[in-house]
């Protein structure tokens, strides 16, 4: 298992756009991926493989996500998720 | 009278008959489901996910004809909700586990999703949960075996008064007599709103309770401008509101009859006008308003949201579209303004996080550093130049060399092409953006070599004035009426004028309507405007005096500060 904590750099959040982009990136890969967002001491855990799931993190700019990864090919997602979010999911 | 507040979700300006669409409230009961009915109900909600992947296409063919590609996208967000985990793969979970019917099972999903969503404080956020609900009210219809509600009912002009409205619903409002809505529910953001906007159907969303304070008859007025709505409002109130929307109808047809007349200043200067094109999806935009071509085609897009470059047989088949579109008029297009924080998403060697990126490696100078790029970029532009006037033109020119470097690739890419047994143009001129002080200051020497220049105001004052835009603490100091940016644009002008040659604005202050008459009395020969103001920009042409103008500006140009030069074109705006 692997797991990174990730900021979040575009300017309106993870709403719906970039969220696709996070779960069609997670889906082309077999490990479990989930995603957890820390707020006012407790901790929500969705599934990186929904749409519905990670926007209901409501994770804004400049709040942190964490991505935890399990299965054969965590590296290669954990790789193409990281680019996502240098990327800024392609929205600026 | 009754005014209520609400938010402007989409402008514009309605009075009609209130037709209030009834809050439909389902009610879903829990029915157990015997274990053996189990396997048929687990059958019957996939049967309803079909239905409604046949309802997204459908949806999505009708968006693609009325909104385009852009809007379309909306449907793929659907699609997605509509394979996600928590439909799929929980509502059948529930009703194994549960034993209960599938209505059921979906409705207790999507509250718990609700639920989430409805505790969120940003309101961005909180309206993407209308997206949830307008794909789980077509699961459900298609459980429930239930017509959707329509709006064919509705027989005169009518104003839509609503509990809410889905993204789906606002698609056959026109077809259906409305002029304009109002909702309880909704905020500026939400995809109900950018539809309206869109179809240019007045809204005002975020009432709280009017569908329960309207009823079906009653005369409403609807200010999108305001986001005010006004139940049984006064003779005066509806004489008011009258005025306005003939008003604003008014100036809109004044506007109208201007596409296809000649910009033509009102002392018999004549002043080309061209457009501004973003994308080839604005093409049609463009064409219709039968300009006087393309003063400045952004190639950028072509480079966005992507991993990999764009191809030479690529982008030749856009340029040649384009140029086809407009012949015989000229297409200005310019080499790609990127930055270098897109060469790693090219997969190219590129520096990452430039602390400075309107200073860093951007335009000419990331297509010198990668000239690949700009040879297959030039290709692509001449070999349309075989079917079309083009014109090639370079962003961010700092020093001649680089004018050079180019000129060499281009001359380079010209011959191969010919070798390859093209037929090109004579000539294809190639000129250059002035956007960098330097090429200002340097502009004669420019002239020479370059066959012709056009001025981007938004860098050059950027620039000039050393504001970054973006930056919140410095952006009031952008200011276009700045008189050292009149000076620097009247220089140019003369120095332009001296070599023979044109001078084009193609940056924001041609969209400005009091910057207009500025650029006309400078004596600038084209202006390059943004399409949808461009119309608006010919009215405004048409009412200047050049002689006039010309006094004012040798007026302006002995100013010492912005506010003095506003008070001036305010006048003339008078005037």
């Amino acid at each position: 298992m692997i797991e990174k904590l990730f900021t979040v750099k575009n300017r309106l959040g993870l709403h719906a756009r970039p969220a696709s982009l996070f779960v069609q990136t997670a889906s082309r890969h077999r490990c479990k991926v989930t995603v957890v967002k820390a707020t006012g001491g407790e901790e929500v855990v969705v599934n990186g493989k929904s749409v519905m799931g990670l926007m209901m993190l409501a994770a804004a700019c400049g709040e942190d996500v964490k991505v935890v990864l399990e299965g054969p090919d965590e590296k290669e997602a954990l790789k193409r998720l990281e680019d996502l979010f240098t990327r800024k999911f392609d929205e600026e | 009278m009754i005014v209520i507040k609400g938010v402007s979700a989409s402008p514009g300006i309605a009075i009609g008959p209130a037709f209030v669409l009834e809050n439909e409230e389902i009610v879903i009961n829990r029915v157990d489901v015997p274990k053996a009915k189990v396997a048929a109900e687990l059958k019957r909600f996939r049967g309803a996910l079909e239905a409604t992947h046949r309802d997204l296409d459908a949806a999505e063919a009708k968006v693609l004809k009325m909104l385009g590609k852009e809007h379309a996208r909306l449907i793929d967000t659907h699609r997605l909700i509509l394979r996600d985990p928590l439909i799929t793969k929980d509502v059948p979970r529930r009703i194994r586990a549960e034993k209960v019917n599938a209505e059921f099972a979906l409705s207790e999903s999507l509250e718990v999703v609700n639920q989430a969503f409805e505790k969120m404080q940003d309101e961005f956020f909180r309206e993407r949960r209308h997206d949830l609900f307008d794909v789980g009210k077509r699961l459900l219809s298609h459980l429930l075996k239930q017509e959707k509600k329509s709006l064919a009912g509705v027989r005169a002009p009518s104003i839509l008064v609503a509990r809410n409205l889905l993204p789906s619903d606002t698609l056959n409002l026109k077809e259906n007599n409305i002029l304009g809505f109002v909702t309880d529910l909704g905020g500026k953001t939400s995809h109900t709103a950018i539809l309206a906007q869109s179809m240019e159907i007045p809204a005002v969303v975020g009432l709280s309770d009017a569908s329960h304070r309207v009823k079906t008859g009653d005369t409403v007025i609807l200010d999108g401008e305001q986001g005010l709505v006004i139940i049984h409002p006064s003779p005066e109130a509806v004489e008011r509101y009258e005025g306005l929307r003939r008003r604003s109808l008014e100036e809109e047809e004044s506007l109208e009859r201007l596409r296809g007349a000649p910009a033509v200043t009102a002392d018999g200067h004549k002043v080309r006008m061209t457009v501004n094109l973003d994308s080839i999806e604005d093409l049609k935009t463009v064409t219709a308003l039968k300009g006087d071509g393309i003063g400045l085609f952004r190639t950028e897009y072509l480079f966005l949201n992507r991993t990999t470059a764009p191809g030479e047989e690529e982008q030749a088949k856009v340029y040649t579209q384009v140029a086809r579109a407009l012949d015989p008029n000229p297409v200005v297009i310019r080499t790609a303004d990127i930055g270098g924080d897109r060469l790693s998403q090219l997969g190219l060697e590129g520096p990452k996080n430039e602390a400075n990126p309107f200073m860093g490696l951007r335009g000419i100078r990331l297509f010198l550093r990668h000239s690949d790029l700009l040879k297959t970029q030039l290709r692509a532009i001449l070999r349309a130049s075989v079917h079309g006037k083009v014109h090639v033109m370079l962003p961010m020119v700092s020093s001649l060399r680089e004018l050079q470097s180019a000129r060499r690739i281009f001359v380079q890419a010209q011959q191969e092409l010919e070798a390859e047994g093209l037929e090109l143009p004579k000539k294809v001129p190639l000129g250059i953006m002035v956007e960098i002080p330097s090429a200002a200051i340097l502009l004669d020497a420019f002239l020479e070599e370059a066959d012709f220049i056009s001025i981007g105001t938004n860098d050059l004052i950027q620039y000039l004035l050393a504001v970054d835009r973006i930056n919140e603490e410095v952006a009031h100091l952008y200011d276009p009426y700045h008189p050292a940016v009149l000076r620097v644009l009247e220089g140019i002008v003369q120095t332009t004028h001296k070599h023979g040659k044109k001078v084009t604005v193609c940056g924001e202050m041609t969209s400005d309507p009091k910057a207009v008459p500025l650029l006309i009395g400078l004596g600038v020969d084209v202006l390059s405007v943004t399409p949808r103001m461009y119309l608006r920009v010919k009215q405004i042409v048409r009412g200047c005096r050049v002689e006039e103008l010309k006094g004012a500006v040798a007026k302006a140009l002995r100013m010492p500060d912005s506010d003095q030069i506003r008070r001036l074109l305010a006048e003339l705006e008078g005037r």
